[in-house]
């Protein structure tokens, strides 16, 4: 039996659903609130954005590591009355493929439109990397004695062997992927809600201090305190609600490499899950990574981006560092990626703000400091120098590529509605 | 009985009832790296696993396996986030691939054992032995006793081996 995707058949759902409202806090170090009251303004924006009323909304999903609030309590502070709720766990990954999960629901008529949150005090309570955490006390069991026993436990600690071997089998450089931060710190620059706004230079990353080799403190995202939410509904009540929809053309979720236990024992290790979700991805949404205006390839790591960026054919395998170094990835370029400046410098969600910048960025309409006009619409220059624009002109289809490792990813392409 | 012990100031604690851990570390207690070789296909596999990750089957036999490889990757760690480690930094996060089964059962599958650098007594290696290590590196495994009957498997440098001249380190030191 065969069980590749058949990408020829079942695209009834392209074009059939949309993200229609986005919504965020600050991206903070310093929190004044607890998760549930984060995720409650998130989808209160979000809900304000799509100009949805609290009996408009009848379906909720988030996802955490268990470091935040639930449906039903966000549903009640906002008298949301669910038809439909699940919480999930899982980090980088998720929100692409919670969209498809709340595609699924709507078709099923389990319920008409869904609000999706991420809400995480990353920084004032949960550190992703544990540090100083009761994880690092804990006794050691038998999976622990594969893992914290060997010192063995972030995120940069987990995924440097790949990394490396990317290095070690193409010949990518340090100063190649450091770009990817350079880039994404230019970007932010132009984002008055950016968490670190300075611009850097290759010698500013490679001279940070070292954490995990191959990354360097400035090759590794920021740790914030942020919620965050979208609302995805039928494209029909997209065409309703107060902003241009973006229009979900093809979604892939949580895609695996063989052995998502233990991806290294199935090789190569420099090869990521978007080899796989790739062959989803594309032929679902009727385009290539050459019609892409614009990306959001989780940037976790200045790697992480690379990675995802080659596997998804944005170029060719191992011409990563080329890619990321070469321009196409920056505002002005042929096409830019995390123009929020992501999770490197805007602010750490689990992928869900490099979808609401895309979301944006389809509406014409990001948040920088261009003027807003007569028409309460923002007068873009798309002059990209420090402190200026961040919008990319004509901004027809997005592609965005979430991480949760390198065995493990989701995307989804987005286009702007009509 | 689980297998308990210390390491680094950690409690260890392996229970029966988690049976392939307490198989594997047992086995490493006898100073032994065996690893599961299903029953049906006849593959071995690494970390363990309840079933074949191969072809599903449920039974599986402890096959010993030399415990000689190549340094196939590997980070390394000057910011210790555990605070028992911050006195070894930097340390190794080693990605070791055994000689048995390479490219098996598809092209570029293999044996991949994590672990750490260690000193041919089991002692996690000094800054001049992680500095010597690189891509390439032959080594062999070496235990290091953490309790009554269970040992955590470390690596070592194969001293008998035929090493590289030059092993792949990353480019900045």
């Amino acid at each position: 039996m065969d069980n590749d995707i058949d990408a020829t058949a079942g695209k009834h759902l392209r074009g059939k659903y949309a993200v229609v409202g986005v919504g965020e806090t600050g991206y903070v170090r310093g929190t004044d609130c607890n998760t549930r009251t984060l995720a409650t303004r998130a989808v209160r924006a979000a809900m304000e954005d799509a100009g949805l009323s609290n009996l408009e909304v009848d379906g909720m999903l988030s996802y955490s590591n268990n470091d935040s609030t639930t449906s039903p309590l966000v549903a009640g502070d906002l008298g949301i009355r669910l038809n439909f709720y699940m919480d999930v766990y899982g980090g980088g990954s998720s929100t692409e493929a919670l969209i498809g999960i709340a595609m699924g629901v709507i078709e099923a008529g389990m319920c008409n439109t869904v609000a999706i949150f991420r809400a995480m005090n990353g920084y004032s309570q949960v550190r992703i990397g544990g540090t100083g955490g009761a994880g690092t006390r804990a006794p050691l069991s038998g999976g622990g004695l594969f893992g914290r026993a060997y010192g063995l436990m972030s995120a940069g600690q987990m995924f440097s062997q790949s990394f490396m071997r990317h290095m070690y089998d193409y010949g990518t450089t340090p100063e190649q992927v450091a770009m990817v931060k350079v880039i994404h710190s230019e970007h932010a620059s132009n984002n008055p809600k950016a968490y670190y706004k300075q611009r850097v230079t290759v010698d500013d990353v490679l001279s940070s201090r070292m954490i995990v080799k191959p990354l360097h403190l400035l090759d590794c995202c920021v740790e914030t305190d942020n919620g965050t939410a979208i609302i995805v509904t039928r494209i029909d009540r997209a065409r309703d609600c107060r902003h241009t929809p973006a229009v979900i053309q093809s979604v892939v979720g949580r895609c695996s490499k063989p052995r998502a236990d233990m991806h290294y024992q199935a090789g190569p290790i420099s090869t990521v899950a978007g080899h796989y979700a790739k062959d989803i991805l594309w032929p679902n949404a009727g385009v290539g990574p050459e019609d892409i205006d614009a990306t959001g390839s989780y940037d976790a790591f200045t790697f992480t981006t690379m990675l995802q960026l080659e596997d998804y054919g944005f170029c060719k395998k191992g011409e990563g560092g080329d890619y990321v170094s070469s321009g196409v990835t920056r505002l002005g370029g042929e096409r830019p990626n995390n123009t929020s400046g992501g999770h490197l410098c805007e602010g750490y969600t689990h992928g869900i703000n490099m979808v609401i910048e895309n979301v944006r960025q389809l509406r014409g309409d990001v948040d920088d400091s261009c003027p807003v006009g007569p028409d309460g619409k923002r007068q873009h220059t798309y002059d990209y120098r420090e402190g200026g624009c961040r919008q990319i002109e004509n901004c027809e289809l997005t592609a965005n590529l979430g991480w949760a490792h390198p065995g493990t990813g989701s995307a989804m392409v987005m286009a702007r509605g009509g | 009985m689980p297998l308990e012990g210390e390491y680094l100031d950690m409690p260890v604690r392996v229970d029966e009832l988690d049976r392939d851990h307490f198989e594997f570390f047992g086995h490493c207690g006898n100073g032994e790296l065996r690893l599961q070789q299903c029953s049906a296909c006849g593959l071995k596999r690494y970390p363990p696993t309840t079933a074949c990750p191969w072809c599903a089957h449920p039974d599986s036999t402890w096959e010993l396996v030399e415990g000689k490889g190549t340094l196939y990757s590997y980070g390394e760690v000057h910011h210790a986030i555990q605070p028992v480690f911050r006195e070894f930094a930097p340390y190794l996060l080693l990605l070791v691939e055994l000689d048995e089964q390479r490219d098996t059962p598809n092209p570029y599958d293999g044996l991949r054992i994590t672990g750490n650098l260690a000193t041919s007594d089991g002692d996690l290696a000094p800054p001049e032995l992680v500095g010597q290590v690189g891509i390439g590196t032959r080594l062999r495994v070496v235990f290091k006793q953490i309790g009554e009957g269970i040992a955590l498997p470390l690596w070592c440098i194969d001293e008998d081996a035929e090493q590289p001249a030059e092993p792949w380190r990353y480019p900045i030191e």
